[in-house]
């Protein structure tokens, strides 16, 4: 940034060669951008106008039929509620249990710690695709087929570990001394972790519960497999608006408004937190 | 490395556990602090979460490698037939198909691709936000969490609908160019062309990710060393080269690896674009294990094909293992 001691001849340099760096950023803007631009004006804007050769770039017929034709399509609160319940339970079993083990690797040093660290790190390596296969006749032997604990379940397979690393992420943050220094005026460790690193640790924990709760709502493949079209998700319902006879376009973008638009804001909420604590680690190395 | 010991300058450095606490494993239970001899406690910690992964990951990986030497297709799943060991059966049929090695030199190619252009254009952008004036900054910030938090799905809906062959309007646009004609350009009517639309949605999709990471480590960077390297008469590159580039190495490995497995394990983006059957020039080798395992019934061929995925990945992922645990050995 300028700093404002600067003279003024560098000063006035500075904005000039500034100049060039905010239009350049504004292209970038327009770019990364525009799909979530034309989702939206394509929401809005009547069917007919959504399959016109010339495309209108700014939404003069401004309408809502597109989301009522997406809700006509088939069931969106069924799957939506189905979402809700999966990815709220499997944030609720992840950071519980996340949690414990996330403060023993960051703040024990035991034999065999390391082993742990790479275990739950390779876990999370593991392609999901690669394990669908064998989860589906997992599930399919345990007649957990088609149900909502059979996908939670799963869904803990990636979430468990990402908690676990995230969450080891913002208790590093957390200087030791303020425990031990609760310890010294009489804490006991559960004592002190509780009435110190707690409070601490709650914006992280937030952070950490929404973007596995995003990342659960946003799973695909496992829902796609594991689910049938009457029990399918959120995300496998956007799949509807393409039949054999084509893709409806302008409620599909309606459709997918109604799915991103939570999403993202939650996101917006929590991403400054979210790459505090994802990137602690590597920088702090 | 040398980004480690500056940036925990500030931090006093954790080193007093590793020697005595593990090994002697009672000690110090009476006043000192627990990390002193921890014993059961880590363990007790641990346990739900290791209990977890092991039942609901360990047995199905178990399940994966024990089916790709098996014979398993539809009457095995019904239960009209066990399942026999078939030793390589499965790899030597696999290995043995020119088809599945062409899915492999594409899939290589399809993420070498998106993980390069990513790290590339991320870290342009992540340098462009430290130039540019505030509310350009906040522009592009709320352009990527946009696009970072757009669900996958819905993306992939969107980009099929801004490459629509006759309404999609990125033909309209480059059609405005003098002398392109591109109405009706159908970009998935071949693979390399479908493939690249894909890759340009798995970039965009990854992008924010790295440009918000890259942007926290670049505001670790010591203003004084760069200073310090442009009074020695190093240029923006030199710069960046010689400063910048070692401090976020850490970084950019841990995005580097990451991407790898990402884009490696790319499925919906092709499952969907192609309507839930890519073409035999859309392959990837998630796709094709699916293919195997589910339209053609043959569980075990799929399994080998994910076995072989997952081993192709090891490779990538040691590296990052050898990063992460350096950081895990700081702490």
């Amino acid at each position: 940034m300028t700093s404002t001691t600067a003279p003024v001849a560098p000063l006035k340099q500075k904005t000039k060669s500034k100049l060039g760096w905010n239009v350049l950023g504004l292209l970038v803007f327009a770019t990364l951008g525009f799909p979530v631009y034309w989702m939206l004006n394509t929401a809005f804007k009547p069917a007919k106008d959504a399959i016109d050769p010339n495309p209108r770039f700014f939404p003069t017929n401004f309408t809502l039929d597109n989301f009522k034709r997406a809700l006509e399509i088939s069931d969106f609160w069924g799957p939506v509620g189905r979402s809700l319940i999966v990815s709220l339970v499997v944030v609720v079993i992840g950071i519980a249990v996340g949690m414990l083990a996330a403060l023993a690797i960051s703040r024990f040093a035991f034999r065999g710690r390391k082993i742990v660290i790479v275990g739950i790190l390779a876990v999370q390596m593991i392609p999901l695709v690669a394990m669908i296969i064998p989860v589906f006749l997992l599930l399919n032997d345990l007649g957990q087929y088609d149900k909502l604990t059979g996908l939670i379940i799963t869904y803990l397979t990636f979430i468990l570990p990402f908690t676990v690393w995230t969450l080891r992420g913002f208790i590093v943050n957390i200087p030791k001394e303020l425990e031990e220094s609760a310890q010294v005026d009489g804490c006991t460790p559960t004592g002190a972790f509780i009435r110190v690193v707690f409070p601490l640790l709650a914006p992280g924990m937030v952070a950490t519960s929404v973007y596995g709760f995003i990342q659960a709502w946003n799973e695909y493949l496992y829902a796609l497999m594991l689910m049938s079209q009457q029990n399918q998700t959120a995300t496998v319902w956007l799949g509807n608006f393409t039949t054999k006879h084509g893709t409806e376009f302008a409620p599909m973008m309606a459709g997918s408004t109604m799915m991103a638009i939570p999403i993202v804001i939650l996101f917006l909420i929590v991403q400054r937190k979210m790459a505090a604590g994802l990137t602690a680690g590597a920088v702090k190395g | 490395m040398s980004a480690a010991q500056t940036t925990t300058a500030d931090q006093p450095p954790a080193k007093q556990k590793t020697s005595p606490g593990a090994g002697t494993g009672s000690a110090g239970t009476s006043g000192t602090p627990s990390r002193k001899g921890p014993g059961a406690a880590p363990w007790l910690l641990l346990a739900p979460c290791l209990l977890i992964i092991v039942l609901i990951m360990g047995y199905p990986l178990f399940r994966l490698v024990s089916l790709s030497f098996q014979n398993f297709g539809k009457s095995e799943l019904w239960g009209f037939k066990e399942a026999e060991f078939v030793g390589f059966d499965n790899f030597s049929k696999v290995l043995g198909d020119g088809e599945f090695w062409a899915v492999v030199a594409r899939t290589v190619v399809f993420a070498a691709g998106a993980v390069i252009l990513t790290m590339v254009i991320g870290m342009l952008i992540a340098l462009l936000l430290q130039k540019v004036s505030g509310f350009v900054k906040i522009l592009i910030s709320v352009a990527l969490v946009a696009s970072w938090g757009m669900p996958i799905i819905v993306a992939t809906a969107v980009f099929k609908w801004l490459f629509d062959a006759d309404y999609g309007v990125l033909n309209y646009l480059m059609s405005k160019l003098p002398g392109v004609d591109m109405i009706g350009h159908n970009w998935f009517a071949s693979g390399p062309e479908g493939l690249a639309v894909i890759m340009l949605l798995v970039i965009w999709g990854a992008v924010p990710f790295v440009v918000i990471t890259l942007s926290a480590g670049l505001t670790q960077v010591p203003k004084e060393l760069e200073e310090a390297a442009r009074l020695d008469g190093a240029g923006a590159w030199g710069v960046f080269r010689h400063v910048t580039l070692p401090i976020l190495k850490p970084i950019i490995v841990m995005l580097t690896t990451l991407s790898v497995i990402w884009d490696m394990g790319v499925f919906p983006q092709v499952f969907v674009m192609r309507n839930g059957n890519p073409e035999a020039e859309f392959q990837l080798l998630t796709t094709y294990s699916y293919q195997q395992a589910f339209v053609v019934n043959d569980y075990s061929g799929g399994s080998a094909i994910a076995l072989v995925t997952v081993l192709l990945l090891l490779g990538v992922v040691a590296v990052y293992m050898r990063q992460m645990l350096k950081i895990g050995e700081v702490e």
